[in-house]
């Protein structure tokens, strides 16, 4: 069985923005996300530049009864349920009111930690030898699959309720493990999407490995730099994106809007061999990955018009590229479109892959490709793989037929996906 | 602190609990925490912490085993009031 899989539905909860509108004009303006943070500041990291979702109180009441906004401290779950009840809306679907699961319908909803904020809280009190005083919903906020457990139950799911992790690539990873199981005609409709944790308990580590950037403190909307010879390390970020995967056959048989087919993918590792380490991607298995995915979409590379690429803002931007070109042959004035949209949400870490997904097929539907800010001064690395008309530092007029998006992660992972404009046949 | 006083502080406490089905105004002196009041058993752990900051007193597990009522609840805080 080999289904053809489609995307009904969109929900985001990024640091530029909150919503499918905003979210759209922020990245059609470049609008960054990216803020000083006083709390690193006071704690006196070295970056305190990060992307953190603005949600006002008043838009939490909307998606969290009192009783369960009671103790609640895991912003990951905040923003996954905002992005996933947002796509499970916008694909016109509702919560079951029946007395029976939605046998046909499940949940993969991926996160790095959670709750991080609620487990600081119980370790405290355990500390204290208090631990009587937990309450009840520790377990819940601090289980990786918190996220997908709590949307399972909003929305009355009888078929996979999990939670994937694989770092940075856990957003993109999500959307292949939910495609995989629809198209082998084991579920009809799968959330699929992954949240991030904002605060200094997730991104110390990375300040503490020195690879962020520390020279911009004052100037934070201009810190994350892909692909620009300026660029110093990632900026990192937080917040959840959410897509609704479906079967062609289920989307036609509801008569819902289509943004784009998933046409599959791949998922590798480098095994940490050779070029690669726990935090460093070998070559071989990212063009390898890619070459996958091509292959395992059944198109060819010259196919690809754009792509969406994982594109820190780190010193392997350059890497990245060169991996993209040969895994696809292409070079110079025949490369794709290439955009990172790293320099206005920062690197959403297990977010990633879903914020950006819902942002590069936001494209189809736009009919542009968004620009990428802050690279005014390509790299000289890759001006010499790809032309600069290839990097589109303004919003470019652009029907894409197809995009691919890939994202790479901790523990040398790997995750390719090819999406493309929705056609009949 | 009046009788009526901690009866309504109580019915305070428990109000938040309570699934969609269920009114404060169902709230009764002999309402049965889970079985009249439909509350999941994990939020009386909630209840309890609850009635404990509302109250400055210590619930122990005894007390939480026997608080199966609001006519309970109310006894157990009398009781751990008067030891005070």
């Amino acid at each position: 069985m080999n289904r053809r899989v489609v995307i009904t539905g969109l929900g985001v909860c990024a640091p530029n923005a909150v919503g499918l509108t905003d979210f759209t004009n922020a990245l059609l303006d470049g609008k960054s996300g990216l803020r000083h943070q006083p709390n690193l500041e006071k704690l006196g990291f070295g970056c305190q530049v990060a992307g953190e979702p603005l949600v006002k109180d008043k838009l939490i009441d909307n998606y969290f009864t009192p009783l369960e906004r009671r103790g609640l401290n895991a912003t990951g779950i905040v923003y996954g349920v905002i992005a996933g009840m947002d796509a499970w809306k916008d694909a016109g679907l509702e919560k079951n009111t029946t007395d029976e699961p939605s046998w046909d319908r499940g949940i993969i909803f991926g996160t790095g930690i959670l709750g991080v904020d609620k487990f600081r809280e119980a370790i405290h009190l355990i500390d204290e030898g208090n631990v009587r005083r937990l309450g009840s919903t520790s377990v819940i906020q601090t289980m990786a699959s918190g996220i997908s457990a709590y949307l399972g139950g909003l929305l009355g799911c009888g078929n996979q309720v999990t939670t994937n992790s694989a770092a940075c690539t856990t957003g993109t990873e999500g959307i292949l493990m939910a495609y995989d199981r629809i198209s082998q005609g084991k579920a009809e409709i799968i959330l699929t999407g992954s949240c991030s944790d904002s605060g200094p308990y997730v991104w110390g580590g990375f300040d503490a490995m020195r690879i962020l950037p520390r020279g911009y403190n004052d100037n934070p909307t201009k810190a994350s730099r892909p692909m620009s010879a300026t660029a110093g390390g990632f900026i990192p970020g937080s917040g959840a994106g959410a897509l609704v995967l479906e079967s062609l056959e289920s989307a036609e048989k509801r008569g819902a809007h289509i943004y784009a087919e998933v046409l599959g993918g791949e998922i590798n590792s480098g095994g940490q061999i050779g070029q690669g380490s726990m935090t460093a991607p070998n070559s071989m298995a990212v063009q390898r990955c890619i070459r996958n995915a091509v292959t395992n979409a059944g198109i060819k590379s010259s196919d690809i018009d754009v792509i969406n690429g994982h594109l820190t803002a780190t010193s392997k931007d350059g890497l990245e590229i060169e991996n993209w070109s040969k895994a696809l042959g292409r070079a110079h004035e025949d490369f794709p479109y290439i955009n990172s949209f790293k320099g206005s949400v920062g690197h959403c870490l297990a977010a990633a892959g879903s914020i950006e997904s819902v942002a590069s097929i936001l494209q189809f539907k736009e009919q542009v490709v968004f620009k990428n800010v802050n690279c005014e001064d390509i790299h000289p690395e890759i001006s010499k793989l790809i032309s600069d008309s290839c990097i589109p530092r303004k919003t470019k007029k652009h029907a894409s037929k197809v995009i691919a998006k890939a994202s790479f992660g901790f523990g040398d992972v790997n995750a390719c996906v090819i999406f493309k404009a929705f056609t009949k046949e | 602190m009046l009788k009526e006083e901690k009866y309504q502080k109580l019915k305070e406490i428990i109000k938040i609990y309570l699934p969609e089905d269920v009114a404060i105004t169902d709230i009764e002196q002999e309402s049965h925490f889970m079985n009249d009041l439909n509350i999941n058993s994990a939020n009386i752990v909630d209840i309890v912490l609850d009635v404990e900051d509302a109250f400055d007193i210590r619930l122990e597990n005894e007390d939480m085993e026997k608080m199966q009522t609001v006519n309970d609840a109310m006894a157990i805080i009398d009781d751990k009031l008067a030891e005070k």
